[in-house]
């Protein structure tokens, strides 16, 4: 097992600096001068352009940059943006706000998604089921986008149930209505997902034995039903992680949450290299370590499931 | 993405009952902060660009910022006459040498005195080539500047504590007009000592300072509180201001609307058609000091320094609608343009000899391009470039539409990705179409409008206009003191532009924005930005 971690966990390293790589090259890549963007209508002396430009490395070959930059990384240096903070820094700000979003969002997601995908499994074709398969269509449908602001709309204009935006400091209860927007994106997938593992759980042998044991469905539903159909459904939940936080981009801007969602897009637009990579690759780092963890949860869903070597 | 009432009256009545259905109607906690801090004034506002130094601050998002904890020389009044703040007198005899007298007994709010020095150094710096600062360019003008190497400003010469002199390369009427600009601002000794961290914390002199040395919350929000020993005309009505930063103007015309916001001084284009409903006589729109053309370089076939390229920019700009465009596409939140500058700029007129050319006039546009093309027959589609990230595709691709209706030939929009890439064509000299252009002032003068941007060999003359006669009259007004005269002299330079048409003006944007039911006494400045000091809050 240990051994299996270890591995897994050395796999990342060239992952990382591939991605590092790319990442870099297609910021490098990206056409205009994002120096002459901060000056707006202005056209600065070229003079100082120069200086600037010397300053950000930008006068630099592309390979030379990169290699500037992986060398501050190891030193612990992640670059500066452009208002003069260490990307450090802010990776350290922004990161726990979208971490929060993202767990109450995948939370929300997975007890709404698998309780309804449960009972709409188990009473297949009755109202209960229709209402949900006709629910989950409308938000596989909506983008999410839409859903963001008509949820603010409604419940932080309309009802005055909610802040229309985040506070500072983003606490909880702030963040329960963007949670529910980002949660809507996945949610519908995982009550199909759940609802058809499920069916096709119930309809195994093992099941029938435990009916024709005698045993309640008590037992039956979370122990034999439940856990067995989990499998799939925690396979998508993880790549799901994924898709949240590319979601959290839309939701953080609608909601004015200060997290990686909202830092990023801005340091896209601006130009700014380091702190575009940076994020990026913690953000690999994160997908890489979640994907790590529901491999090793396959093992506690399923005990044939096991790891050796 | 513009989503009309009906849209959103549909899609919120599908999504309540979905939400209703699966009974997951969230109910967030709702804080209402407002009854602790009844007069801190919220304000909407952006992350600034750079560190908080006002040499090195060119946007608004630190502009404002820098405004509130700053007092320069002077400040500018809501209809932007300058009005000494610091300063207590500004003379000169020759718009060439300057004597600035400083009123005494000031100080920063970490206790440093402000005298002649703290705005001598504070220039001095921002103008040294290998400070980088992105301002530099407004000590051009000042004896000394280099552009090449560090070179110190020898034109400034501090007499004693309270008085300096600055000598001028040549002279310059609207230089006492400037000195209100935030490049121009003191700075105290502690700055000096490490210029970075004073960046992320300023001490200034104005009417507010910053809460506490961590008040800058970098992508949230700054906290600014009254600096009580400021006794200048900017005194603070209300207990504090909070800059709110937001990254899109959505977020906060929702935070306006749930309450959460006192000020908005920006208006999200997808609200245009629904902002003077939602808040009625809180709603703000008026002219600003914001001009919008398209600029065709001289470089391209047929638009050359001749009759030909003449006739046909008339023509073009004859041919495009602009009371329908402004009406239409920016639901009233544009003004056609009559001039090149703005009608908050003192000496604007809107009757100039030449104006006409700025009429919607489709017969006479046709006869122009005949005429041009009896000179040289057209061929090729005319394009207007402009960003793709910016909103502009609507407009640009109903001008072009307006021109190619009128004048019966091919014209398009041509879109860059970002404003990034669009800069860079537009610098390098790469661009071969027309394209989008936009001022905004840094100062309210006439000048200001025009010298940056069409005087030879000017740093944003992107289109390489030049005529020595307009050259001639901008001197002209530059080195006359009497500001009505030197005006006079602005607005004839300003005739030849009508002639020659290196831009095509297009309309003055107009600042909308609008304020909560708690708040009274919201006027705006001439630079859109709202005078935050004198706002009440009940």
């Amino acid at each position: 097992m240990a051994g299996y971690i270890l591995r897994r966990l050395l796999q990342a390293i060239p992952v990382l600096l591939g991605t590092t790589f790319l990442i870099y090259f297609m910021v490098f890549a990206m056409p205009g001068d994002p120096l002459l963007a901060l000056f707006g209508d202005k056209t600065p002396n070229p003079a100082l352009l120069e200086q600037l430009r010397q300053q950000y490395h930008l006068d630099q070959p592309f390979i030379v940059q990169y290699f500037l930059y992986l060398g501050g990384i190891f030193r612990g240096d992640f670059g500066t943006s452009f208002s003069g903070e260490p990307v450090a820094d802010i990776l350290a700000r922004t990161f726990p706000v979208t971490i929060r979003l993202a767990i109450m969002a995948l939370i929300i997601e997975f007890v709404g998604g698998v309780l309804i995908g449960l009972v709409s499994g188990l009473r297949k074709g009755k109202l209960f089921d229709a209402s949900a398969l006709v629910v989950s269509l409308i938000f596989i449908s909506l983008p999410i986008f839409v859903i963001a602001f008509v949820a603010q709309f409604i419940f932080g204009i309309q009802l005055g149930w909610a802040r229309t935006t985040v506070s500072t400091g983003a606490p909880i209860q702030d963040l329960i209505l963007p949670a529910f927007v980002l949660a809507s994106i996945t949610f519908a997938q995982l009550i199909r997902l759940t609802r058809a593992s499920v069916i096709e759980t119930q309809s195994l042998d093992f099941v029938r034995t435990a009916y024709s044991k005698g045993l309640s469905r008590r037992r039956i539903i979370p122990v034999h039903i439940l856990r067995n159909s989990l499998i799939p459904v925690v396979t998508y939940a993880a790549t799901d992680f994924g898709v949240l936080l590319v979601g959290a981009t839309v939701t953080e801007g609608i909601f004015n949450v200060p997290g990686v969602g909202r830092t990023l897009y801005q340091a896209i637009i601006r130009g700014e290299g380091p702190t575009v990579v940076s994020f990026v690759t913690v953000m690999v780092l994160i997908y890489l370590v979640v994907n790590l963890v529901v491999d090793l949860l396959y093992g506690l869903l399923d005990p044939r499931i096991r790891y050796v070597k | 993405m513009k989503i009309n009432r009906y849209g959103i009256g549909a899609i919120a009545l599908i999504a309540a009952s979905a939400l209703a259905l699966t009974g997951c109607a969230s109910g967030g906690g709702s804080t209402d902060s407002t009854a602790s801090t009844a007069s801190i004034i919220t304000a909407n506002g952006s992350e600034p660009q750079n560190p908080l130094i006002p040499t090195n601050t060119n946007e608004t998002g630190g502009g404002k910022i820098l405004d509130s904890i700053f007092a320069g020389l002077e400040y500018y009044d809501a209809k932007g006459a300058p009005q000494l703040d610091v300063a207590e007198s500004i003379e000169t005899d020759d718009s060439k040498t300057f004597t600035i007298k400083i009123k005494p007994d000031l100080t920063f709010t970490n206790g440093d005195p402000v005298d002649a020095n703290s705005f001598v150094d504070a220039w001095q710096y921002g103008a040294l080539f290998s400070n980088k600062q992105l301002n530099s360019y407004f000590f051009e003008d000042i004896e000394g500047f280099s552009y090449e190497a560090d070179s110190p400003l020898t034109g400034l010469n501090v007499v004693d504590d309270l008085t300096f002199t600055v000598t001028l390369n040549e002279a310059r009427s609207d230089f006492p007009l400037r000195l209100g600009y935030s490049a121009f601002y003191p700075l105290p000794k502690t700055a000096f000592e490490d210029m970075d961290a004073y960046g992320q914390n300023p001490i200034g002199n104005g009417p507010y300072k910053l809460a506490s040395d961590t008040a800058w919350q970098h992508n949230e929000k700054i906290d600014l509180v009254v600096n009580d020993e400021y006794t200048g005309g900017r005194k603070a009505q209300n207990g504090g201001l909070t800059i709110v930063f937001y990254a899109s103007e959505d977020a906060a015309y929702a935070d306006l609307l749930g309450g959460n916001l006192d000020v908005l001084d920006n208006i999200p284009a997808s609200a245009y058609s629904t902002y003077e409903s939602d808040l009625g006589d809180r709603a703000v729109n008026q002219p600003a000091a914001i001009f919008q053309s398209f600029t065709i370089p001289e470089r391209l076939a047929h638009f050359g320094n001749d009759e030909e390229g003449k006739l046909r920019r008339a023509a073009l700009s004859m041919a495009i609608n602009r009371d329908e465009i402004t009406d239409v596409i920016f639901t009233g939140t544009r003004t056609p343009a009559s001039d090149f500058t703005s009608p908050v700029i003192d000496g604007w007129s809107d009757s100039l000899e030449g104006a006409d050319v700025l009429k919607f006039n489709p017969d006479e546009a046709k006869k122009l391009w005949a005429q041009a093309d009896a000179i040289s027959p057209w061929s090729g589609t005319f394009q207007i470039a402009y960003n793709a990230d910016g909103g502009h595709a609507e407009w640009v691709d109903a001008t072009a539409n307006s021109i190619k209706n009128t004048l019966g030939i091919d014209a398009s929009g041509a879109p860059y990705p970002t404003f990034a890439e669009s800069r860079t064509a537009i610098t390098d000299r790469t661009i071969q179409t027309a394209f989008r252009t936009g001022w905004q002032a840094d100062y309210p003068g006439l000048f200001n409008f025009l010298g940056p941007l069409y005087a030879t060999n000017a740093s944003s003359n992107d289109g390489d206009y030049s005529n020595p006669e307009f050259d001639a009259l901008l001197q002209e007004g530059s080195s006359t003191a009497d500001s009505a005269e030197a005006n006079d002299d602005f607005q004839k330079a300003q005739e030849i532009l009508l002639k020659d048409l290196p831009a095509i003006p297009l309309w003055y944007a107009n600042v909308t924005g609008g304020y909560s039911e708690t708040a009274s006494n919201v006027q705006f400045g001439w630079n859109s930005v709202p005078l935050y000091y004198e706002i009440t809050k009940s």
